[in-house]
C-alpha cells in the first residue's frame, strides 16, 4: 500500500534520513521505533510532504507521491497527526473535527455567494461525519469546548478524529500516547486497533515499548537516519543489533 | 449587563448588517430634512470617502484580516482600477460603469501576479515587499508608465457613470451608487466567511502545517483570497475616480496604504462589524478634524500604539472560530451544559496528565 | 570612465548611510524578530537634531568646524539613542511575547507619530543645513576629480561600523548581544539580562541612526520631516539583501544598495531610482529571502 524506497533527506550537509526503504501493506499496524534523534518524524514529514526527500521515492497505492504537496497527499488518503499537538486550539472540537472534512468537500467561492442546495447539504453532511469522528474517538459530549482547554490525551484523541475525518486509507500518528496516563493508553490501543479493522492501515511512532510491542503487527527500526532492523515485534525483541543498540542503550 | 450580552450575540448578525444599510439608505434623506442645521453636502461628501474606503477596506480585511496575510500594499491595487478606470473613460471614451468589471479583473490580475512570487514569504517579509510594490506602481505612474498615466498631474475629465440613461451627477446619487456597492462588498465578503473557503482560511490564519494537514491547498487559498481582495480594491477605484473625477498618483501612496491597514486592524481583524466601524471613525474623524492635520495624526498615532498594548484584537474583534452557512442544531442543551462543568474539570486534569508524564 | 568614478564615489557615501541606519534594523530584528518601522524616523530626527544644535549655539561659528561637528553629532547620536529608548520601553516592550502583527503596527504608530511631531516642530517645508562645514576639497583618482567629503563619509560610516563590529565581537556586552539573538530564553538562563540587552540594541541602533541623519544634512544640504520612509525603506533592502539579523551583512546591503542605486540612476533613469531599489528587495526576498550573508534554516514541523 505505501512503499519507501531510499529515502534520503539531508539539512544542512547533515544525514537526517539515509537510505530507508520498508513497505506497508493493507490492515496493518506498523511501529517505526528508534531513539531519539533516529530520524523517525523526518521520515513522518517526508511521506506527508512536509519535506521533499533529497533522494529515493515514495509510491502510495501505486501512485507516486514524493513531490507532491502535502494537500494532495491527504487527499489521496494519508492524513496523520503530529509529534507536538497542532490543533486549531482557539476554536471548539468540533471546528478543528470539520478542518478535515474540507478535503472531502467541493463547494468553490461561486457556491458561497449563491448557497445552492447542494452546498448546504454538503455542510450538513461534513458536520454529521465531524460529529461521528468524534464519537468514534469518545469526545462528542466535549464538541463545544475550546481545542485548547482538553486534557493533553484528550488533545491527542482529537487529532485522530481530524485525521479521521479526512477519510483516509492509511493513517499516520506521531506519539499517539504521549502524555497520556495507563487508562488513557489502554483505550487507545484500542481505538487504533478499531481504526486498522475499519481497513485503514497504521503506521506510528511510539515511545511506550509496551504498548508497540502489543500493537505492532510489525516495526523498523531507525538508528541515526539509517534502518537497523524491520520484522515482526518477536523478531525485533530478539534482534541482537537493535538490543545492542536501542533497547538496551540504557543500561 | 443585558444590552452588553445583547451586542455579543447580535454585532456580527446578518440581521444588524441590514439594518445599518437601511439606516444608510435613509440618512441623506434625513440629513435633507435637517439641512437646516447645517449644510448637507459636505456630510455628504464624507460618507462617500467613507463608503469606498469602507468597501476597500473590506477587501483588505479578506487577506489580511481573514487569511492573516500581512498586506500593506492594498493601495496598488485601487490604483489599477482608479486609473483602469480614468485611462479607459478619456482616452477611449467608454462609459465609466462599463470600466467596473474591467477595472475588477485588470486588479485582480495584478494581485495574481504580485501574490504569485510572494505568497510563500513569511509574515513580516510580505509586508515589506508590499510596502515596496505600492512605491513601484506610485512611481510608475508618475512617470507616465505607458504614456497613458498623464504623469505626475494625473488623468482629469472622468465623467460620471450613468446607468440605464440615469445620470449620477451629484453627491446625493453618487453616495447611493458608493454604499450599494460597500453593501455589496458586505454580503459578499459576510458570504465568503460563512463557506468552505472562509473556513480554509480560518485555518490557515490559526495554523498553516496543520490547514494543509487537514488536506487544505493553503498557497491556493492564500492566491485566491488575495486576487478576490485585489479584484474588490480594484472596483472600488472604478468608484473613486468616477466620484473624484481627478485621479494623481499622490493619492495612492504608502500612508494610504497605513490607512487601511489601520482601518482593519483597528476596527477588529476579520471582523466585517469591526472595518465598518473603522473606516467610519478614522476616515470619517480625519475628515471632520481637517484643520487639526498634523495634531489629528499624532493622535492617530498614538492611538496605533495604544490600541495593540490595550485592545490587540480591535474594537470589535471577531468572534469564533470557522463560519458554517447555516447553523445546525447538534446535541440537546443539556449535554452542553454539562460541558461547561467539565471545562473547569478539564483545567486541572490537564496538569495532572503532564505531571504524570513528563513530555 | 570619470563619470563611473563619480557615482561610484557618490555610490559609497550613500551606501555607507544606507549601512549605518540598516544596523539598526538587522540588531533589532535579529533579537525581536520585529521591523521597527519607527527607525527610519529616529534617523530624520537625528538629521533635525543636528541641525538645531548646530544652528542654535552658533558652534560653527565659534570654534572649528571639525571639532564642531564632532560634538554636534556626539550629541545627535545620545540624544536619539535616549528616544529610541523610550520608544522601546513604551511601544514594544508592553507588547512583547503578543502577537506579532500587533508589534509591527505598534511600530507604525509610532513612525507615524514621530514624523508627523517632527511636522509640527520644524514645520513641513524641507530645512537646508549650514553650508561649508564639510571641506569643499577634491581628490584626483585616475584622472577624474571627486570631492572629499564622499570619501569623508564613507570612512565615517566605515569607522563607526568597525567599532561596533568590535563592540559586538570583542567585549562582554557583545557577547551577551550576540547570546540573545541566537536564544534569548536560554540566554536567560544563563543569567544573561535579556531586557538590559534589548534596551541596549535600542539604544546602539538609533545611535547609528541619528548619526546617519546627521550626515544626510551635512552631505546633502536638505532635509524633510518625511525623508525617513523612503531612507529607512532602503535601508531595510539593504538589511535584507546582506541577511537580515546579520551584521556584516547590513554593512555589505548598504554598500551594495547605494552603489546600485547611483549607477542604475545615472545610466537608466533617475525618475525610476526608487523602484529599482525596490525591485531588488522584491527580487531578493523572491529569490534568496535569507540575504547574500543569511543562513538557511529549516521550518521545525
Amino acid at each position: 500500500m505505501l512503499s519507501l524506497h531510499n529515502l534520503h533527506k539531508n539539512f544542512g550537509g547533515l544525514l537526517a534520513v539515509s537510505d530507508v526503504s520498508f513497505t506497508v501493506t493493507a490492515g496493518m499496524i506498523v511501529g517505526l521505533i528508534g531513539p531519539n534523534g533516529a530520524g523517525k518524524t523526518t521520515v513522518f514529514n517526508l511521506i506527508t510532504g512536509n519535506y521533499k526527500p533529497d533522494g529515493g521515492e515514495i509510491f502510495f497505492c501505486g501512485k507516486k507521491i514524493s513531490g507532491l504537496p502535502t494537500h494532495e497527499i491527504v487527499s489521496l488518503g494519508i492524513a496523520r497527526t503530529f509529534q507536538n499537538i497542532r490543533l486549531f486550539s482557539d476554536m471548539t472540537v468540533l471546528e478543528n473535527s470539520l478542518a478535515g472534512r474540507h478535503c472531502r468537500m467541493r463547494s468553490g467561492v461561486l457556491s458561497a455567494l449563491f448557497r445552492p442546495p447542494r452546498m448546504l447539504r454538503e455542510e450538513k453532511d461534513a458536520v454529521k461525519q465531524a460529529l461521528h469522528e468524534l464519537t468514534y474517538v469518545g469526545l462528542e459530549t466535549r464538541h463545544a469546548q475550546k481545542a485548547g482547554n482538553l486534557s493533553y490525551g484528550e488533545q491527542r484523541l482529537l487529532e485522530i478524529a481530524r485525521a479521521l475525518a479526512t477519510q483516509p486509507k492509511f493513517l499516520i500518528l506521531d506519539e499517539p500516547a504521549g502524555g497520556m496516563n495507563d487508562a488513557e493508553t489502554e483505550s487507545l490501543m484500542r481505538l487504533i486497533r478499531s481504526i486498522r479493522n475499519r481497513g485503514i492501515a497504521v503506521l506510528l511512532i511510539e515511545h511506550d515499548m509496551n504498548l508497540v510491542m502489543r500493537l505492532c503487527d510489525r516495526l523498523v527500526v531507525l538508528e541515526h537516519g539509517a534502518m537497523l532492523a524491520q520484522g515482526s515485534p518477536e523478531e525485533i525483541k530478539n534482534n541482537e543489533e537493535v538490543i545492542r543498540a536501542y533497547l538496551g542503550a540504557g543500561d | 449587563m443585558s444590552i452588553r450580552k445583547l451586542w455579543d450575540r447580535h454585532s456580527h448578525s446578518p440581521a444588524l448588517f441590514i439594518v445599518f444599510f437601511v439606516f444608510m439608505a435613509l440618512l441623506p434623506t434625513l440629513l435633507d430634512l435637517g439641512k437646516a442645521a447645517g449644510g448637507g453636502i459636505a456630510w455628504l461628501d464624507m460618507l462617500n470617502k467613507i463608503g469606498i474606503s469602507a468597501a476597500l477596506a473590506l477587501s483588505l480585511n479578506l487577506i489580511l484580516g481573514q487569511t492573516g496575510l500581512f498586506h500593506m500594499g492594498h493601495t496598488a491595487f485601487f490604483a489599477v482600477g482608479a486609473y483602469a478606470t480614468a485611462i479607459l473613460n478619456t482616452l477611449y471614451g467608454w462609459p465609466v460603469f462599463h470600466t467596473l468589471p474591467v477595472a475588477g479583473l485588470l486588479a485582480a490580475l495584478a494581485g495574481l501576479a504580485v501574490a504569485l512570487p510572494i505568497i510563500r514569504l513569511r509574515g513580516d517579509y510580505l509586508l515589506i515587499v508590499t510596502v515596496g510594490i505600492v512605491e513601484i506602481v506610485r512611481i510608475a505612474l508618475t512617470n507616465n508608465i505607458f504614456d497613458l498615466t498623464g504623469g505626475a498631474n494625473g488623468i482629469y475629465g472622468i465623467s460620471r457613470p450613468v446607468i440605464f440613461g440615469m445620470v449620477f451627477n451629484t453627491p446625493k446619487l453618487q453616495y447611493y451608487l458608493i454604499w450599494a456597492f460597500t453593501a455589496f462588498s458586505v454580503f459578499f465578503f459576510y458570504r465568503l466567511e460563512h463557506s468552505r473557503f472562509g473556513r480554509a482560511l480560518c485555518f490557515i490564519k490559526a495554523d498553516e502545517i496543520a490547514a494543509a494537514g487537514c488536506g487544505i491547498n493553503v498557497a491556493l487559498c492564500k492566491l485566491t483570497a488575495f486576487t478576490l481582495g485585489a479584484c474588490f480594491a480594484g472596483m472600488a477605484g472604478t468608484l473613486y475616480a468616477a466620484n473624484i473625477r481627478t485621479i494623481e498618483p499622490s493619492s495612492f501612496n504608502f500612508y494610504e496604504s497605513v490607512i487601511l491597514f489601520a482601518i482593519v486592524i483597528l476596527g477588529g481583524a476579520g471582523s466585517i462589524a469591526g472595518v465598518l466601524l473603522g473606516s467610519f471613525l478614522l476616515i470619517g474623524l480625519q475628515d471632520l478634524f481637517r484643520d487639526f492635520q498634523s495634531a489629528r495624526m499624532l493622535f492617530f498615532g498614538s492611538a496605533m500604539v495604544a490600541m495593540m498594548i490595550f485592545r490587540p484584537q480591535g474594537l470589535i474583534p471577531r468572534q469564533g472560530g470557522p463560519k458554517l452557512a447555516c447553523e445546525i442544531p447538534l446535541l440537546p442543551a443539556p449535554e452542553q451544559l454539562e460541558d461547561a462543568s467539565k471545562g473547569d474539570v478539564s483545567d486541572g486534569k490537564k496538569d495532572g496528565g503532564r505531571d504524570a508524564f513528563p513530555a | 570612465m570619470e563619470e563611473l568614478l563619480h557615482q561610484l564615489s557618490n555610490g559609497l557615501a550613500l551606501g555607507g548611510i544606507y549601512a549605518l541606519i540598516a544596523l539598526g534594523y538587522t540588531m533589532v530584528y535579529g533579537i525581536l524578530r520585529l521591523i521597527n518601522f519607527a527607525h527610519g524616523d529616529l534617523f530624520t530626527l537625528g538629521a533635525y537634531l543636528g541641525l538645531t544644535l548646530l544652528t542654535s549655539f552658533g558652534l560653527a561659528g565659534h570654534i572649528q568646524a571639525g571639532f564642531a561637528t564632532a560634538l554636534v553629532l556626539i550629541f545627535s547620536m545620545g540624544l536619539v539613542a535616549l528616544v529610541g529608548l523610550a520608544l522601546e520601553r513604551v511601544a514594544y516592550r508592553p507588547l512583547r511575547g503578543s502577537d506579532r502583527l500587533c508589534a509591527v503596527v505598534s511600530a507604525l504608530g509610532a513612525s507615524i507619530f514621530f514624523q508627523n511631531a517632527m511636522m509640527l516642530f520644524y514645520g513641513a517645508r524641507s530645512l537646508v543645513y549650514p553650508p561649508g562645514i564639510l571641506p569643499d576639497a577634491s581628490i584626483h583618482i585616475f584622472g577624474a576629480e571627486l570631492p572629499l567629503a564622499r570619501f569623508l563619509m564613507f570612512a565615517f560610516s566605515v569607522l563607526l561600523m568597525c567599532l561596533l563590529y568590535w563592540f559586538i565581537h570583542k567585549t562582554r556586552l557583545g557577547a551577551a548581544i550576540r547570546a540573545v539573538a541566537i536564544d534569548p530564553n536560554t540566554a536567560r538562563l544563563m543569567g544573561i539580562n535579556v531586557d538590559s540587552v534589548i534596551s541596549l540594541i535600542f539604544f546602539i541602533g538609533p545611535a547609528l541612526g541619528g548619526a546617519a541623519g546627521v550626515m544626510v544634512g551635512l552631505y546633502y544640504g536638505q532635509i524633510t520631516y518625511d525623508m525617513g520612509f523612503g531612507f529607512g525603506l532602503k535601508a531595510f533592502t539593504a538589511a535584507i539583501l546582506g541577511g537580515i539579523g546579520n551584521i556584516p551583512g547590513a554593512m555589505l546591503g548598504g554598500i551594495l544598495l547605494g552603489l546600485i542605486e547611483t549607477i542604475s540612476s545615472a545610466y537608466l533613469s533617475i525618475a525610476w531610482k526608487d523602484a529599482v531599489a525596490f525591485a531588488v528587495l522584491i527580487l531578493i526576498l523572491v529569490f534568496r529571502p535569507t540575504g547574500l550573508l543569511g543562513e538557511r534554516v529549516a521550518d521545525k514541523i
